[in-house]
């Protein structure tokens, strides 16, 4: 069993297979399963994956109006061929932001390593295929690389943005999506590892301020913005730039940090944008009145 | 080790929008629903820390009781659960506690019918991974791996009755915890096991002698 980065990096290259390969083999040994199940479970998952954000594509709207529809306005851009940035990142960003609104939207998601930053893995894995061209067992495979990384993260560190800040769900799921990146574009375990660290650095100290409590403003476009990290990351890492510290240095940062986050921020909904004029405008119209006055944010 | 398998993190699937305030309060719903062993006539609802702070927004409330439905995190009926329960007949009463919890996401549930109750406190600790800290006082981990729950009279020997049988059937047990409330009264124990648990394994240990209740516990 790997317990932190530096080990699953070795395992791969001591039995010289991919992080993917590595992650289905402690399950196999840690379930009992056969590889057969272990493989079509997760396959399933992947089913879930695509219609959610095939169904955030068509254009949906969550219950309060404050967010969706997004989605739609992004692959109307892309198709204008105006778009500044390139073509897949900004097809990850829109699928990325199609996935999260069918989450607030109270749809069906696979929790990607939460549900508040559920659209960063596939948002990402369904903008590179189109280059990547990749057979379905290896987008099965992204899946592995991605829980790996994300088990080493939740088990040294935490994915709750309650225990750890928006840093410890967005800024993972995107230091995730970045190795998964990686090793499909063909790049080494370690390779994997620097855009995992690569990511997660540029994350740190994001905290989970949700408007209302609602897992809408602003997570889905946190999740626009981790797909793009993790993509720029993944290029970064695949051009052979490293991280001077380590992968696991930096999740035990993120741990750190969300330890020493005050409470405000760790999704109790009674700070940052959450404690704007606006965020309790919002709030107030949402669920009748505001928790605390305005007051409370002017002084 | 807090999380096991692949699934805690690419997983689970599930109605949104939080995986720690929607389907990990499913989850620990279900499982105090699996404790009691039936639908409850009413139930009190404890919120903590975030869950007290934004169960509104997360639609904590509506997974609870879901959970107490006996309903699956990605079940197409958690938006309409409380008609449903209301329906069916279960009375559920919400109630915001100002304490802080250990864990921010903390919640008591507390169970009713004519003849039973049941108190039970659930932690919900992200990605819709979640442990159970307390039955019926007693403080214990239920992570919602397959796990057996005993409940038996204070005694010598008992322990190891259980075990025999485990060991007869080839299950391993990766993780145990007893408690009892005072020397000689009810005892508890809580066993985590590897594999999955026959019918049949279940209905030996209920048929030991100074066991009152054996409860099995399935993902």
């Amino acid at each position: 069993m790997f317990r932190n980065v530096a080990e699953l990096v070795t395992l791969a290259e001591q039995h010289q297979v991919k992080i993917a390969e590595i992650m289905i083999r402690q399950e196999i040994e840690v379930t009992g399963l056969t590889r057969e199940e272990i493989i079509a479970k997760m396959e399933n998952n992947l089913t879930v994956m695509e219609q959610a954000l095939e169904r955030g594509l068509q254009g949906v709207k969550s219950q309060t109006g404050l967010t969706g529809g997004d989605a739609v306005l992004l692959q109307k851009y892309i198709k204008s061929r105006r778009a500044l940035s390139g073509h897949i990142l900004l097809d990850a960003v829109s699928k990325a932001v199609a996935t999260n609104e069918v989450n607030a939207a109270m749809g069906v998601i696979c929790a990607t390593p939460t549900a508040g930053s559920a659209g960063v893995v596939p948002g990402t894995l369904f903008a590179v295929k189109e280059q990547l061209n990749p057979s379905r067992q290896e987008m099965i495979e992204f899946l592995f690389t991605a829980a790996a990384f994300g088990f080493v993260v939740a088990n040294n560190a935490t994915v709750s943005g309650a225990a750890g800040g928006c840093q410890a769900e967005v800024g993972s799921a995107a230091g995730m999506a970045a190795a998964s990146i990686v090793e499909m574009a063909g790049g080494t375990p370690q390779q994997a590892a620097e855009a995992m660290a690569i990511t997660l650095k540029n994350m740190l100290g994001l905290v989970c301020d949700p408007v209302a409590g609602l897992v809408e403003v602003p997570c889905v476009k946190r999740n626009a913005m981790g797909a793009s990290n993790a993509i720029t990351a993944a290029d970064m890492a695949l051009a052979g730039i490293t991280s001077r510290i380590p992968c696991d240095e930096v999740i035990g940062a993120m741990y750190a940090i969300g330890k020493s986050m005050p409470s405000s921020l760790r999704e109790t909904a009674e700070g940052g944008l959450a404690a704007t004029p606006t965020g309790r405008r919002l709030e107030a119209e949402i669920f009748g009145q505001p928790k605390e006055s305005l007051m409370d944010y002017l002084v | 080790m807090k999380y096991r398998s692949a699934f805690d993190i690419i997983g689970p699937v599930m109605i949104g929008p939080s995986s720690s305030h929607t389907a990990g309060a499913a989850r620990i719903g279900r499982i105090a629903r699996t404790l009691f062993e039936k639908q409850p006539k009413k139930a009190i609802v404890s919120l903590y820390g975030s869950f007290a702070k934004t169960y509104k927004g997360h639609g904590t409330d509506l997974a609870i009781v879901a959970g107490l439905l006996d309903f699956d995190t990605f079940d197409k009926r958690i938006p309409d659960s409380l008609a449903i329960a209301e329906k069916s007949g279960m009375e559920v009463i919400f109630q915001t506690e100002e304490a802080v919890p250990d864990h921010p996401n903390t919640v008591k549930i507390n169970l009713f019918d004519n003849d039973n109750e049941l108190e039970l406190i659930g932690i919900s600790i992200g990605g819709g991974t979640i442990e159970i800290t307390e039955i019926n006082s007693f403080k214990l981990k239920l992570s919602g791996d397959p796990a057996i729950l005993v409940m038996h009279q204070d005694r010598f020997g008992i322990i190891s009755y259980v075990t025999s049988v485990l060991a007869k059937y080839e299950i391993n047990i990766g993780h145990m915890e007893v408690a009892r409330k005072d020397k000689g009264e009810t005892a508890i124990m809580v066993i985590e096991v590897d594999q999955k648990i026959a019918d049949e394994v279940i209905q030996e240990l209920r048929s030991l002698s100074y066991v009152s209740r054996v409860i099995r516990m399935v993902e």
